[in-house]
């Protein structure tokens, strides 16, 4: 059995937003009551559609934000306080990716420059040796020390995903948290940063929280996954079973949406209707205005999220009373 | 191999030319202009030919282009030109000083309000507005009466001038920078403030701000002689542009040329400096795009 590196428990945040000029401040809740275990040494991931609050739980589970409920544990420590030392310390050891890496990069810096600067920041390593280290990264991220003099601006966007990630590991984090790493990039180099990524987990032993609304990556890269539909995680479980056979009739909808060759078009469920306005949040289960198997008491109950058989869980009344089978 | 330097050469010379000719005639005069200033402000007392203050009382009020005094002499037979000399050299001092002020000022705070938020950022957003609404000519004549007219009183009064803009620039820049991109990454990275504003943040934004440096300067020139005039920036015997014009005023039937240089000087400084401003916020908008 493996351990768990990071836990989020009954995470809540919420943001006030003011609707108009003289409107009254809405509190609108961008992650309601997630609970998330990432595993060492492996990959889970977040998938859901914008707004659902998957990039809010990431930056909860990274540090970056505090939660308003609930609490994130890192190697069964509570996270320290934000911009604290400590906080500062356990940089080290999680890290981000974002999803437009030329805006994660500073313009104005050389890629060896940005690449060492982690090094300077926490004091790791001789002064002398840093540079070493730091190119030594970028071979390992597949950038040839030929790129170490250019500006973000001169690289490709691969390229410069290669080295904002070259730059996160270069002090040797235990976790990393991609934010959508791979969207802003062309489908060839998705292919090429995901192996890569694969790759650098497997020779570094790295963990993975992986938020992504692209379910064919997730498929790739992932073993365990999340679904989120307006901030609640509906679906739990291997990504395998999950994927091949999903339960909630969100994951459904999302899972046929992928198209696969062969398959005829109308098997495809397509949902009615916009995702609802987090600030409107709909009573009882937040998907019922869409779900085609809706009953009287999806509008009114929170359904909760029950563990299965399998090991997976999903939070849905008409599942749980069993009327649909899987 | 020869043909191929041929095309080289050439090459290198097209790009010359056009390298040339992205800068616009007015833009290089202005540069001349402010070079000749700042020159004429470092040397003034290799450059001027007699002493701001040596009184020839025989030679009052001499017409210009006189062999001994090129622009002539004011009501007590000082040499206009000297005292231009020195009044540059006053003016270039202040205005700088004030312009780094101000700059440094409005920088600072606009950065503490985008890293404290909350309380301070309202505090900090409530004197921009003050400072934007209060008319600044009121304000320092204000407190130049109350508190006198010494000189480094007089460049602090004029270092709070237009800091409002660089603290609204600075602010928004580093929020911006803080919400999705770099400064946001670095501080994830576990850098300290003082690393995220002074290493990458203030760098990315320095261009914005001497271009607006140079919106300030020529105001702080202008402000200086507005207040010099009225009496209450500079002080007789010390001697400035503003203050030139302001006692040369009362010989402008009988002696314009006292008022003349002084004025024409501060138009074509003022002039040069917005030109060369104008055209540096054009280059780098061009570079962002």
């Amino acid at each position: 059995m493996t351990s768990t590196i990071l836990e989020l428990r009954g995470i809540s945040r919420s943001y006030a937003i003011r609707q108009g000029l003289l409107g009254r401040k809405v509190r609108f809740r961008a992650v309601d009551d997630v609970s998330l275990n990432v595993e060492e040494g492996r990959t889970l991931a977040l998938v859901g559609e914008s707004g659902s609050g998957k990039s809010t739980t990431g930056r909860v589970a990274l540090g970056l934000e505090p939660p308003d409920d609930g609490t994130v544990r890192f190697r069964g420590a509570a996270l320290p306080e934000i911009d604290s030392p400590a906080w500062r310390r356990i940089r080290t050891q999680m890290q981000m990716i974002f999803q437009d890496p030329l805006a994660a990069l500073d313009r104005r810096l050389t890629i060896l420059e940005q690449v060492r600067e982690p090094l300077d920041i926490h004091d790791i390593g001789p002064t002398g040796e840093r540079e070493a280290v730091a190119l030594e990264m970028l071979n390992a991220v597949g950038l040839g020390t030929g790129h170490a003099t250019n500006l973000p601006g001169q690289l490709s966007g691969g390229q410069r995903q290669r080295a904002v990630l070259a730059r996160a590991l270069v002090m040797r984090p235990a976790l990393l948290v991609c934010d959508e790493p791979v969207s802003a990039l062309d489908v060839s180099i998705q292919a090429q940063v995901v192996n890569l990524l694969m790759d650098i987990q497997d020779r570094m032993g790295l963990s993975l929280l992986f938020i992504s609304h692209d379910l064919k990556v997730v498929r790739q890269i992932s073993q365990r996954i999340a679904v989120m539909y307006l901030g609640r995680i509906v679906e739990l479980g291997e990504t395998q079973a999950v994927l091949s056979n999903p339960l909630h009739p969100y994951t459904k909808a999302l899972v046929s949406a992928v198209p696969v060759p062969g398959r005829p078009t109308h098997a495809r469920i397509v949902l009615e209707g916009e995702p609802p306005n987090p600030a409107a949040r709909p009573s009882g289960c937040a998907f019922h205005p869409r779900c085609p198997l809706a009953r009287s008491e999806c509008a009114s109950d929170i359904p909760q999220l029950t563990v299965r058989r399998d090991g997976g869980a999903v939070a849905c009344h008409v599942v749980a009373s069993g009327k649909v089978c899987a | 191999m020869r043909t191929k330097t041929g095309v080289a050469v050439q090459i290198a010379r097209s790009s010359d030319a056009s390298k040339r000719r992205r800068i616009p005639l007015s833009v290089m005069v202005s540069i001349a202009w402010i070079v000749v200033v700042l020159l004429v402000a470092l040397f003034a007392d290799q450059i001027a030919p007699f002493h701001y203050t040596s009184l020839n009382l025989p030679d009052r009020l001499i017409g210009p282009f006189d062999p001994q005094h090129w622009l002539g002499t004011d009501e007590l037979g000082r040499d206009v030109l000297s005292r231009l000399v020195y009044s540059v050299r006053i003016s270039v001092v202040v205005a700088l000083a004030a312009t780094v002020i101000s700059a440094i000022l409005g920088t600072t705070l606009g950065f503490m309000a985008a890293h404290f938020r909350g309380p301070v950022e309202h505090v900090i957003l409530v004197l921009i507005d003050f400072q934007a609404a209060m008319p600044f000519l009121v304000l320092s004549l204000s407190v130049l009466a109350f508190f006198g007219t010494g000189l480094p009183l007089f460049i602090a009064l004029m270092g709070l001038y237009g800091w409002e803009r660089f603290a609204r620039v600075a602010r928004g820049l580093a929020l911006s920078a803080a919400a999705q991109g770099y400064a946001g990454a670095v501080r994830q990275l576990g850098a300290s403030p003082r690393r995220i504003y002074l290493r990458h943040i203030l760098p990315n934004v320095l261009s914005t701000l001497i271009v607006l440096m140079t919106l300030t300067f020529p105001e702080i020139i202008l402000m200086e002689s507005s207040l010099s005039f009225l009496g209450l920036g500079v002080q007789p015997p010390m001697t400035s542009l503003g203050n030139m014009v302001g006692y040369g005023r009362e010989y402008m039937t009988r002696a314009p040329w006292i008022m003349l240089a002084p004025a024409a000087l501060i138009v074509l400084t003022t002039l040069s400096i917005s030109l060369l401003g104008d055209w540096l916020r054009d280059g780098l908008d061009k570079g962002l795009r």
